[in-house]
């Protein structure tokens, strides 16, 4: 199926179709979640109502790093097949995950403060999530940063394979250096065991997410190569240069 | 010396990609023994990328190289101990010297340094071969570069510009290389705008193979 | 084989003839250090405490800062193309050109940590420790750093972008390192070593692949 959807127009056609369904259900899907986490969930015994940040925050975490091995696979059939449309998707999808990667970040802090009295605690997690950030934010400028844009998508491609192989080790040596320093002073998701009232909000929330990503992705992807089109448009309208007046190109 | 593969190198519809243009396409070609082929066309039309692909620097968009008949690609390091590439970059480094940077670059192609004095005096540089190369000028950097077709036997040479900077020594010098080059059945494929005289050269415009159409993926 | 030799030893007269290069890295090494009892304050009992991470950090910064000396300057004059073309596969010529980098950005390196660990009065036992694994731990620097060379030949900006690429590649090493020098008070230092260690040696084979096939990037 992967093989004849490869073929841009009709992965056009298939996501056309697919769009509209996504872009409905996706907001249901949220509000319900947000529903779940908002009003039906039981505040927490030692937290009380902040916990229920969690359900933004571990959904978000959980997609952060989702999507990076959804970038890193996509630059692997780039780069071993020369798939199309697998760059574009890789390229689509980092900067949602590095959006993903922030919200992430930010609720971790806001979910600290009243906790800890900090905006900010160096634990594991949020470590290791502040330098998966920066994966991101380096797969995007490296793919950015060449005047060739197919250049820059290979060496992307290179860099997230790389990346999906450091990332395992970072988080290890995160874990490492956190319990070094300090006691597990941790943010977990309310306590050793999650309560089934409490998981259902969290998978409802992380099911949201995943259909958001969906939706966003197919239409940046759309948005993507349409560009592609226009471009190789303009390009072909260019007539060949005249004898010995451009510059050289080599 | 003589070459003794008696193949051809045979170019099949090649066609070449640089950003997101093709440049040129449906290239086909053959160069055989002792022949010589001068590429021809304006600025942008390709010569240089053609020879880089020649080089297996660069992979063609389409298309393929055959040597003797067999692809270039199922044996690419075989291949590239054949080939001679000397484009518009010198290589050459200030700080080496003149016969430090010839026998580096003969032993990188896993030769010995027996013809790297033979060459320098081929090509004029005898006197200067102790000097660091900062000291040279242009034109002996030229020939130094060009020096490197002769340190190290190879029947195929893909030569951009040669003549670029070099002066009426220089050229001779070259000249006379490639002459006896092509009489050891070596062949030559060169972009030039200046005349260097070879006889028997096919000539190939790359002009006549510009892309009309827009890369078919999308 | 001495092809190899020839281009390590290429490598190290380039090095030593254009002089400042090795120099540098050196002198930016001290200067990053020297910084920071200025803004953190002279107490040794706060220096000695920080004295470890800080020169590892300095060490990092002092790498990243000379990972253009890698390719550029070969990729720029012809020299990468026919280093390509030439006998040697670009795998080993990555390999040779990072230990050549190693000895001489990362070896200095080594040798100045004990001086510069007096400066923030470490402990004495320590600074064996630090030393050891800044002798470990350089190789992973430089076979790493040759990596993001290698991807961000002909980019905009390379600088800026090679440093923002290679933290997240040189964290795990820092982590061991200076982790080693906390360790060696309390626990151990065994364990970070040895991890260290594996970081080098699993970088050995992996980083000169993906930096050859990121240089083949680079010349297409």
């Amino acid at each position: 199926m992967i093989s004849r959807l490869a073929n841009p127009t009709r992965f056009m056609r298939a996501s056309g179709a697919v769009l509209p369904f996504l872009a409905g259900v996706t907001p249901l899907v949220l509000l319900v979640g947000l529903y779940l986490s908002l009003i039906v969930a039981p505040p927490d015994y030692q937290q009380g109502e902040s916990v229920r940040i969690m359900f933004v925050h571990v959904p978000a975490a959980i997609m952060a790093e989702g999507v990076y091995y959804f970038v890193a696979l996509a630059s692997f059939v780039a780069l071993v097949w020369r798939h199309p449309l697998a760059d574009i998707g890789a390229q689509a999808a980092a900067p949602l995950g590095a959006a993903f990667t922030l919200v992430c970040l930010l609720t971790g802090s806001l979910w600290g403060r009243p906790m800890w009295g900090t905006w900010w605690v160096w634990d594991a997690r949020l470590t290791s999530v502040l330098v998966l950030f920066f994966l991101y934010l380096g797969y995007i400028a490296l793919a950015n940063a060449f005047d060739d844009p197919v250049r820059g998508a290979r060496a992307a491609a290179v860099l997230a394979l790389i990346g999906v192989v450091d990332l395992p080790i970072i988080k290890f040596s995160v874990n490492w250096w956190n319990t070094l320093h300090q006691p597990a002073s941790v943010l977990r998701a309310g306590g050793p065991t999650i309560d089934k009232s409490m998981l259902i909000p969290l998978v409802v929330m992380a099911l949201g997410y995943l259909f958001l990503f969906a939706t966003l992705l197919l239409a940046r992807m759309r948005t993507a190569l349409n560009e592609r089109r226009v471009r190789a448009v303009q390009l072909s309208a260019v007539p060949p240069p005249p004898a010995g007046a451009s510059p050289v190109l080599r | 010396m003589t070459f003794t593969s008696e193949g051809e190198l045979v170019a099949e519809d090649l066609a070449c990609r640089r950003g997101q243009r093709l440049i040129f396409a449906r290239l086909s070609f053959t160069v055989p023994p002792g022949g010589a082929m001068v590429l021809t066309g304006a600025n942008g039309s390709g010569k240089s990328s053609l020879l880089r692909l020649l080089a297996s620097l660069l992979t063609p968009a389409m298309g393929r190289l055959l040597w003797d008949g067999a692809p270039v690609l199922a044996d690419l390091p075989a291949y590239r101990a054949r080939l001679h590439y000397v484009g518009h970059l010198d290589a050459i480094k200030p700080a080496l010297g003149v016969r430090e940077t010839l026998g580096f670059w003969a032993m990188a192609r896993g030769g010995g340094a027996t013809l790297v004095d033979s060459a320098l005096a081929e090509f004029g540089l005898s006197q200067v071969a102790d000097w660091p190369c900062r000291w040279l000028s242009a034109g002996q950097r030229r020939r130094l570069a060009l020096a490197r077709l002769v340190a190290i036997a190879a029947p195929l040479w893909l030569l951009d510009e040669p003549g670029a900077a070099l002066d009426a020594d220089g050229e001779a010098c070259l000249q006379a290389a490639i002459v006896a080059h092509r009489r050891a059945g070596g062949r030559l494929v060169v972009a030039t705008h200046q005349p260097i005289a070879l006889s028997g050269a096919s000539e190939l415009r790359l002009g006549d193979f510009a892309a009309t159409e827009t890369l078919a993926e999308f | 084989m001495p092809a190899y030799f020839g281009l390590f030893r290429r490598e190290i007269l380039l090095s030593w003839r254009q002089g400042g290069e090795i120099g540098l890295a050196l002198g930016f090494f001290v200067l990053a250090v020297v910084l920071f009892p200025l803004g953190v304050g002279p107490e040794t009992e706060i220096l000695s405490r920080i004295g470890a991470g800080v020169i590892w950090v300095a060490a990092l910064l002092a790498a990243m800062q000379s990972l253009d000396r890698l390719f550029t300057a070969d990729h720029s004059d012809g020299g990468l193309d026919l280093m390509a073309l030439s006998a040697m596969p670009l795998e080993g010529v990555v390999l040779v050109k990072c230990a050549a980098h190693w000895a001489t950005t990362g070896l200095p390196l080594v040798v100045l940590s004990p001086f510069l660990a007096l400066l923030f009065d470490l402990d004495t036992a320590a600074i064996p420790i630090l030393v050891l694994g800044l002798l470990i731990g350089t190789p992973a620097l430089s076979l790493l750093g040759a990596i993001v060379a290698a991807l961000t030949l002909g980019a905009r900006r390379p600088g800026m972008l090679s440093s923002l690429l290679v933290l997240p590649l040189y964290l795990p090493v820092l982590i061991f390192g200076a982790g080693a020098v906390e360790a060696s008070i309390v626990a151990g230092a065994r364990p970070h070593l040895l991890l260290l260690g594996a970081l080098s040696l699993a970088a050995l084979p992996l980083a000169p692949y993906a930096a050859a096939a990121a240089l083949r990037q680079a010349l297409d």
